[in-house]
């Protein structure tokens, strides 16, 4: 028996699409599932810190852990004026950890495996550092490609380079969540199907099929954490850029 | 050579690119635990660099894997 590993990221109509006069709108499991995100971080972060109780509950521990958590982040890696941007990060990082989370149930789907979204994301932080160290710098904030203490004689290499390197700066954003997304849920479906290769094969391959077993058992506990780090190395180098548009001068 | 030969020997040859990111993760990691057990008290202080350093060395890793995945299921 085959098991196709991509086929968990194929993006498919939950509804008839809709033709608006040319233009299509169209309700996919992709939306679906962003929407269970936006609400299950809605029902954790409004819901459960409603009560204001002074003893949190669970829920409200778990709220006030990430908020607590988000907020020591921000101010460690843009200092205290950093502060004012703590809802982006926080926004970003709790929806990319839902979206992870979320993708590791059975059936379920990773909004983050899919480039164009992670590629979304990364561009807003782009834009928000490049908007922001301009409006607030004005053209000081191009400092941040002129080192302090570069001999002259290299200077104009190492501004190549500091250029070079902001530029990637989205593209290596993106791609880091969207490959470990994607690298992790394809090796858990390949060990998967080494289960079901070898249970097919007798009773001898029922033995020897408890191998992928025990294998894709420690791979999704690995997967969790993997769904927990990149959220948050998601959020800290969003603050490690954003902190570049507060302080340019290195 | 077949097309589509010459597809999947690429893909595992891109493959080789994430043992050096495999080596410089575990050179941070590393460090990180032997510097941490000197002075314990400033290893919580350092954890956000070991992470940031984390993020940018598996980068690169990533890239080759992601030149892999294109070679057998984009291009």
């Amino acid at each position: 028996m085959q098991v196709d590993p991509i086929h968990q990221f194929q993006i498919h109509n939950m509804v008839p699409v809709i033709d608006l006069g040319g233009r299509q709108i169209a309700f996919t499991n992709s939306a679906l599932f962003m929407m269970i995100i936006v609400f299950g971080v809605s029902a954790l972060m409004i819901g459960a810190s409603a009560p204001r109780a002074v003893v949190p509950g669970r829920l409200q521990s778990i709220a006030e852990l990430s908020y607590e958590f988000v907020a020591n982040t921000v101010r460690s890696s843009a200092g205290t004026e950093g502060m004012k941007f703590f809802p982006f990060v926080f926004t970003l990082f709790m929806f990319v950890l839902f979206a992870n989370l979320i993708g590791l149930i059975p059936y379920s789907f990773t909004v983050t495996s899919q480039i164009i979204i992670t590629a979304a994301l990364a561009l807003t932080v782009f834009l928000v550092v490049v908007g922001y160290g301009f409006w607030r710098n004005g053209l000081h904030f191009l400092n941040l490609f002129v080192p302090k203490g570069v001999p002259k004689a290299i200077l104009p290499a190492i501004v190549i380079i500091e250029v070079l390197s902001f530029v990637s700066r989205p593209v290596s954003h993106s791609v880091r969540l969207f490959a470990n997304m994607l690298a992790g849920h394809i090796t858990l479906q390949v060990f998967a199907g080494f289960i079901i290769m070898l249970a097919g094969a007798g009773i001898l391959g029922w033995f020897g099929a408890v191998l992928p077993f025990a294998m894709v058992v420690a791979l999704t506990a690995l997967e969790l954490l993997v769904a927990f780090l990149q959220a948050y190395v998601f959020a800290i180098l969003t603050c490690i850029y954003l902190n570049d548009a507060i302080h340019p001068g290195h | 050579m077949d097309p589509t030969a010459a597809k999947y020997i690429g893909a595992g040859i891109a493959c080789i690119g994430m043992g050096g990111a495999g080596v410089g993760v575990g050179i941070i990691f590393g460090n990180y635990l032997a510097a941490a057990l000197r002075n314990p008290s400033a290893a919580q202080g350092q954890f956000g660099n070991l992470i940031f350093g984390f993020a940018i060395t598996e980068a690169l890793g990533i890239f080759s894997l992601l030149i892999a995945l294109l070679l057998l299921f984009g291009l």
